[in-house]
């Protein structure tokens, strides 16, 4: 029954009568045990609450009720409040912490009707390109399982590609839903910085974090994103701007791709990357340009200053953000001889390894006598990086890229080196810091038969364009 | 190469209590990482102002502060590791020796 289910296939089903929600739900709980076991998507399965949610949103359905996720059974990343349902962010620091309230993406979700499953795995507070750092253990690639599914949001990739779930909600500092989606060979979209609130996300970069949609495809993101989106008083940098009706208008768009302008900037196209990967996403170029799109080279010459610049900037910020686990609110506690002693004590045995490096580097580059070196230094290059885009997209409406140089690695190839796990994230993380939106689009395999992933990359606020184009390219292509 | 020196006070600084192997591993492994910055240094940014945030910074007026929904005392303490149902318990930040 749920073999490949999309969340526009859930509401048609349900209101049909072609299935119950709880019927729904009964039947993703059930795959969920036959296979988690083996693939480790969730960290906690939510299964009682979901058949209340279920049997609540069949009430509701009943009554003639309904909203686009009404009955829908979807799965959160585990870096998201969820009132009531244990929330580890990854981490044995919070792994008895069960939030009072709701992150406010969840809470719209949950007054909408949808059905929570469960937490997905994610790399230790986000920090990760391949999941291998979550406290609780790898999650394995639907695809070849002795592969790593990509990172942070990890676990939401696998649970949308080995339908575990219709839909996931991750988050994406740089490149956690982009990279994780392209590995598992399914959509993803970050959205532009402030377009979804960040109140009860636990902060990882404050100035970089954003929550996305891992998805079946662009239409299923665009629809759960009509839901999330929005001005929220309680997060003061989400932005004041109405939300398209992200379905209608991607449906209506369709012929835009004519003279739509796509910028292919050459700096993305480098040694070490994967000829395969070059091929598909050149590939993938061409099938606009058939569609009637305009495609030219662009140049985007900061391009290889994101790296060092993301490294220094989300540190910093995540030294000062987990700086709250201090074992006194919430969280694990290890007594000590005093104050000081216990602080040390208890975020030595509650962060795992890429966290204290990340949360050294951070304190190293926000530090007296290294913070106009390195921080304030990372900030004036961010502004460049940022301007390069500002006048790319003069010219151009939408930028493609790969969204990685490799399809997914082996599970430990890279673990021993931290700096070349970073560079997995080279073409991902300019985005996040220009604030820019970008959506993830699987566009072929390698010869290994390993999902690859192009990026779409659009200007603050495009997101409607980038789903429009996203999903004119996957209904010409699969239908 | 960052010094023991330097990665103690830096851990000092972050509050994390290190083991000896961890020390020389994040030596090691920063002292990787913050060459690769080094990058940084060779770009000019004398007339580059710093980004903080993506978003247009505007001056916002204050507006009514009007008391929401709050969690309860209850709610509040429990997460806390250690609290005696009104509050949470800390060892003294300030003693007489200090």
């Amino acid at each position: 029954m749920i073999d490949h289910l999309t969340v526009k296939a859930v509401r048609a089903g349900l209101q049909k009568k072609q299935f119950s929600a709880l019927e729904l739900t009964h039947a993703y709980l059930k795959r969920i045990h036959e296979h988690n076991p083996r693939l480790n998507a969730y960290i906690s399965v939510n299964d009682e609450e979901a058949l209340q949610q279920a049997q609540a949103a069949d009430e509701r359905i009943a009554k003639g009720d309904d909203t686009p996720v009404l009955g829908l059974p979807m799965a959160i990343k585990d870096v998201l409040s969820t009132k009531g349902l244990r929330t580890t962010a990854g981490s044995r620091m919070l792994e008895n912490y069960v939030p009072t309230w709701d992150a406010t993406c969840v809470a719209n979700l949950r007054s909408a009707g949808a059905i929570f499953l469960g937490k997905t795995n994610t790399d230790e507070f986000a920090m990760g390109s391949s999941t291998e750092n979550s406290a609780y253990g790898v999650t394995h690639n639907p695809h070849d399982e002795s592969r790593v599914p990509g990172g942070s949001s990890g676990g939401s990739a696998v649970a949308v590609a080995a339908n575990l779930c219709v839909v996931a909600l991750g988050t994406d500092t740089g490149g956690s839903v982009r990279q994780p989606a392209a590995y598992c060979g399914i959509t993803g979209l970050k959205n532009t910085y402030g377009r979804v609130s960040r109140y009860g996300l636990i902060a990882y970069g404050s100035s970089l974090d954003s929550v996305g949609v891992l998805a079946k495809n662009a239409e299923d993101a665009a629809i759960i994103n009509s839901v999330i989106a929005g001005h929220d008083p309680k997060d003061s940098t989400s932005i004041h701007s109405p939300v398209p009706n992200y379905v209608d208008e991607i449906n209506s768009l369709k012929s835009k791709i004519q003279n739509l302008r796509i910028g292919v900037p050459k700096e993305y196209f480098i040694g070490g990357l994967q000829p395969d990967v070059e091929n598909a996403v050149r590939e993938g170029v061409r099938a606009f340009e058939r569609m009637g799109a305009v495609v030219k080279e662009i140049s985007l010459p900061t391009t290889h200053l994101g790296l060092p610049v993301y490294y220094l900037i989300a540190t910093a910020e995540a030294s000062s953000n987990l700086s709250r686990f201090d074992g006194v609110k919430y969280g694990l506690r290890v007594n000590g001889d005093d104050l000081i002693d216990m602080y040390g004590k208890t975020r030595q045995a509650g962060f795992g390894d890429e966290v204290k490096r990340r949360i050294m580097l951070g304190t190293y580059a926000l530090s007296a006598g290294y913070y106009d070196a390195y921080y304030i230094r990372a900030q004036k290059v961010r502004t460049l990086i940022k301007q390069d885009f500002e006048r790319a997209y003069q010219e151009v409406d939408i930028i493609m890229t790969p969204v990685a140089p490799t399809t997914a690695f082996k599970i430990g190839e890279k673990v021993e080196d931290p700096l070349q796990m970073y560079l997995t994230d080279v073409f991902s993380v300019t985005l996040n810091l220009a604030g820019n939106c970008g959506i993830s689009v699987p566009c072929g395999f390698d010869q290994q038969k390993l999902p690859i992933g192009m990026q779409l990359m659009g200007p603050a606020l495009g997101e409607t364009q980038l789903l429009s184009a996203a999903h004119t390219y996957q209904f010409s292509t699969f239908n | 190469m960052l010094t023991s020196e330097q990665v103690n006070r830096v851990a000092h600084l972050a509050r994390l209590a290190l083991t000896e192997d961890e020390k020389q591993r994040y030596a090691r492994q920063l002292s990787a990482i913050l060459d690769y910055a080094e990058q940084l240094a060779n770009v000019d940014v004398s007339h580059v102002p710093p980004t903080a945030t993506v978003l247009p910074v505007r001056s916002v007026v204050r507006e009514a502060d009007v008391v929401n929904q709050l969690l309860t005392r209850d709610e509040v303490l429990k997460n806390a590791p250690r609290s005696d149902g009104e509050s949470f318990e800390v060892a003294a930040a300030i003693t007489e020796s200090s």
